[in-house]
């Protein structure tokens, strides 16, 4: 796409932003990573989009645990019991 | 994890492989305790990625009891060669996969095919940025908010946590699924290509499709204030 043209090897906003996961998965190679760094030292507009996805992440990774309802636990239990072998026999059996 | 506890070396030490056989002949012996565990570990996140799946709670209820009836009935025969966590999982998707496809026929979703493709989604609105033509193309044209001073409680708070539930929900199934295991049940990279057959790069695509629509719904959240 000739919109990302650029005379020199400077990413514009437009493009940081796509490499945002590979940054922070730590996927790029070296020197997008040097490039992608440089770019974040003059934007502030880019540090900011950085910081708000690492939010975005922090904040999903963030919710309370749901609690094993009671009749769910009495549920399985009982299922695990009824798949154990062997089964007691009935007495009247 | 384990650390503080004057026995934490063994949990740290001992190789998953290992821990998980223990655990393994314990469930086959019957081991309440240890069922008990797995349950207590496991049985939320197989409801939030059974639903990531199937799209509706009740389904997602039905996967999950139908995987715990797998595990146990399988349980004689894993043989360690993924971990049992996947294993877990895998059990998991097959059926919401079956439970899936059967509900196919009467369900419209948006994106059964998988939501894998399709054309290229921008992670920004491209008109926040400066047009072609323009001395600085490709810039900010609309600078992204600063959000050091929204206070976590704003982040927490339920309105937000339902914001992110309505937004992952209306995603295609694959980035959903990524997003969940990564995100929110903070699996590593590698455990989510191994369960969902992903390359690399692949998983990468979904997670930042997925996460760039996640921040756009809260960006917009939070900007209503």
């Amino acid at each position: 796409m000739d919109v990302f043209a650029n005379t020199d090897d400077e990413l514009t906003c437009r493009e940081l932003v796509e490499l945002v996961t590979d940054y922070l998965e730590q996927a790029l190679a070296e020197p997008e990573r040097l490039r992608f760094e440089a770019h974040l030292t003059e934007c502030e507009g880019c540090r900011d989009y950085l910081d708000q996805m690492r939010r975005t992440v922090a904040t999903l990774g963030r919710r309370p645990p749901q609690a094993l309802g009671a009749a769910d636990r009495a549920q399985l239990l009982a299922l695990f019991r009824s798949l154990q072998t062997p089964a007691p026999s009935r007495p009247d059996a | 994890m384990g650390s503080g506890e004057p026995t934490g070396f063994i949990a740290e030490a001992e190789p998953q492989a290992a821990a998980d056989m223990r655990l393994v002949a314990a469930l086959r012996q019957g081991d309440e305790a240890a069922f008990l565990g797995l349950v207590e570990q496991y049985h939320g996140a197989l409801q939030r990625v059974a639903l990531s799946y199937v799209g509706s709670w009740a389904l997602a209820e039905e996967v999950v009891q139908e995987t715990w009836l797998g595990v146990i009935q399988g349980i004689g025969r894993f043989e360690g060669r993924a971990s049992l966590k996947t294993w877990i999982f895998r059990i998991l998707t097959n059926r919401a996969r079956t439970r899936g496809a059967r509900e196919a026929r009467s369900i419209a979703f948006a994106d059964l095919g998988g939501g894998w493709g399709g054309p290229e989604e921008p992670a920004v609105d491209p008109s926040l940025f400066l047009p072609k033509g323009h001395a600085e193309a490709g810039w900010w044209s609309s600078h992204p908010a600063n959000w050091e001073n929204i206070p976590k409680a704003r982040l927490l708070a339920a309105e937000t946590r339902a914001l992110i539930d309505t937004t992952i929900a209306a995603l295609p199934r694959t980035q959903r699924m990524v997003i969940t295991l990564r995100d929110i049940e903070n699996w590593s990279g590698d455990e989510v290509c191994r369960l969902l057959e992903l390359s690399d790069a692949n998983q990468r695509v979904l997670l930042h499709r997925a996460r760039a629509k996640v921040r756009h719904a809260l960006a917009q959240h939070l900007a209503e204030s």
